[in-house]
């Protein structure tokens, strides 16, 4: 019987959800418990309709896989999981910065901001860089290993126990229930969840190298298995607390006061650090030497800059609790680091752009390779401003303000978004053997509405974050403060709409690369003049360039 | 020696911090060893090998 084991373990999991909503101490717990007895029954009815049964007496012969062939079809579903969460991420972060410049948008109280923020963060980050960042190290390993993923399905329960984290954490979150840690706000039973499947993800990822063909491990993969541990690490520690019941959605932190600050810090800026950029990072190292079809520039220069990462990153945390009641040498370390940190940054964004060297030209007629490029040009900046920010004294202005937004923003639209797209654009024609993608036009359409989106978007949040630091800050000649802090969130409200055109520009790009590959997926090809090509649209169309 | 914060503190800031950028030089100074660019050469290569 083929998925009968599978059918069977989700059935059982949705009899143990049934029974924790009988047995649920509070109300949340037990909706959430009724989320997850759907979620697992639907589950369950799909895996049923699947099961095939031998003829009596007889038993199925056992399925041969080519171990020599890639295992593709899960990176296959993550792809689409890609593409479905990116949308759905973008559309959540235009609702609520809507919610913040038209406050009647609130819709309490599961659609109120404070709880569809954390359902916006941890979509884009979770939901569409986890998808990416899982699919991609699949791919990757497996080719520059030259090795199938180790572990048979096992790679498949990574991918369905990673979506069914982000429905659990995403339903928590619209019910109210969260630990309020930045992105972690998954209650205990939910992390515990996060636990097993990263594990499992380790182990796949460990047991592709080991059984590696290539003697050297390419240097993509040291960022991708930094990324692993490291976020194994983070979590675990930052996840260590004490439920209130095992049938309950409260638990309490291990930490209390200024420990738990830097505890949450600590993971907080490393989520950063190696979930934004080690595991970026080792996309940006397979896919812009691919789709530039050059060698990384400096292959040693990767190594260093790898090192330097690994060193630095884990201490800068405590920049994000200056002026507080962390010790005062604690924060200028932060600080230190920080700044340190912009060195092997820039060695990323050195060695990703000259890797281009001698194939500049390229950037005219290759949209995706143009959007590889500016995402490790905003790396760069994003890389620039951050150390910036994080010297205390810059930080007495940004701090707290929606400058600290815009340079998120800046990092994430421009640096994780732009490297995941091209990559995405790379893979799609690949996995589904396809001679191109749909529409080379429409890569470009999403690159300018894209790279618009962004610049619109930190423009405005540096001109509003550096408007409210400087409110907050004017005392008059008596000492008095000068404005109250409504007035500071009056003067707001025309930034704010201005963020909500660029969500909307980056979110266009996005529903318009859904569509694009969505086509290529079906086998169509747009009948379009070729990028780079100036004649007349009017003009007959040039035979078809050579297949990339 | 009773391990208090200020004693875990002094170490970290002393041998942790020596530990650690001995192991940083000795990286950087293997990266660099004799005959390590025709290595690095040919593993930037691999992504190329295969697809």
């Amino acid at each position: 019987m083929r998925h009968a084991t599978a059918a069977i373990v989700c059935g059982l999991a949705t009899l143990m959800a049934f029974i924790a909503v009988g047995f649920g101490q509070d109300d949340q717990f037990r909706s959430h418990m009724w989320v997850l007895v759907l979620v697992m029954g639907l589950a369950t009815i799909v895996l049923m309709r699947r099961v095939q049964f031998a003829p009596a007496g007889q038993r199925f012969a056992k399925v041969e896989v080519d171990q020599n062939a890639y295992m593709d079809d899960v990176i296959r579903y993550g792809v689409i999981a890609t593409t479905i969460w990116g949308v759905v991420g973008f559309l959540v972060g235009v609702i609520a910065a809507s919610q913040l410049a038209w406050p009647v948008l609130n819709v309490e109280p599961w659609f109120n901001f404070g709880r569809l923020r954390p359902v916006h963060t941890s979509a884009v980050i979770f939901a569409f860089g986890g998808n990416a960042l899982i699919c991609t190290a699949f791919y990757v390993v497996q080719r520059t290993c030259r090795a199938r993923l180790w572990g048979g399905n096992l790679a498949w329960f990574v991918f369905w126990g990673y979506q069914l984290f982000i429905v659990m954490a995403a339903t928590g979150y619209v019910l109210g229930i969260t630990q309020s840690r930045e992105y972690a706000e998954p209650e205990w039973y939910v992390d515990l969840w996060l636990t097993l499947v990263w594990v499992a993800f380790l182990a796949v990822f460990l047991g592709t190298l080991i059984k590696r063909k290539e003697p050297h491990i390419y240097v993509a993969n040291w960022f991708f298995l930094s990324f692993i541990v490291t976020v194994a690490m983070l979590h675990l520690v930052n996840g260590l607390s004490m439920p209130a019941s095992l049938l309950g959605s409260k638990s309490y932190s291990a930490f209390s006061g200024v420990q738990d600050a830097l505890t949450q810090w600590w993971y907080g800026h490393n989520a950063v650090g190696f979930f934004l950029t080690a595991g970026f990072l080792g996309m940006m190292y397979y896919f812009v030497p691919k789709q530039a079809n050059r060698p990384v520039y400096s292959y040693r220069l990767s190594i260093i800059h790898f090192w330097g990462l690994i060193f630095l990153y884990i201490w800068a945390g405590p920049h994000h609790l200056h002026y507080t009641a962390l010790p005062d040498w604690a924060q200028t370390l932060g600080m230190v680091f920080s700044i340190m940190l912009w060195m092997p940054s820039w060695g990323g964004m050195i060695n990703g752009l000259m890797t281009l060297s001698g194939a500049w030209d390229k950037v005219r007629t290759d949209p995706i390779l143009r959007m590889m490029v500016i995402s490790l040009a905003f790396y760069g900046m994003s890389t620039f401003e951050g150390p910036m920010m994080s010297i205390k004294s810059v930080n007495s202005l940004s701090h707290y303000t929606d400058w600290t937004i815009g340079h998120v923003h800046s990092g994430a639209l421009g640096w994780n978004g732009m490297i995941t797209f091209g990559a995405l654009y790379f893979l799609v024609p690949k996995l589904w053997n396809r001679t191109r993608l749909y529409s080379m036009r429409m890569v470009n359409w999403h690159f300018w509405l894209a790279t618009l989106g962004i610049v619109v978007y930190a423009a405005v949040m540096w001109v509003s974050g550096i408007t409210q630091g400087l409110m907050w800050r004017e005392y008059d000649s008596q000492g008095y403060l000068v404005y109250s802090f409504a007035e500071s969130i009056a003067a707001m409200h025309p930034y704010y709409v201005m963020r909500v055109f660029g969500g909307l520009l980056y979110l266009s790009g996005g529903l318009i690369m859904a569509y694009n590959l969505y086509m290529t997926v079906c086998g169509k090809l747009r009948d379009e003049v070729p990028m780079g090509d100036s004649s007349p649209v009017s003009g007959e169309l040039k035979a078809a360039g050579p297949a990339e | 020696m009773e391990l208090t914060y200020q004693s875990l503190r002094t170490f970290a800031d002393s041998w942790g911090l020596l530990y650690m950028f001995v192991i940083f030089v000795i990286a950087v100074l293997w990266t660099f060893r004799p005959g390590s660019k025709k290595h690095s050469e040919d593993a930037a290569r691999i992504p190329f090998k295969e697809d």
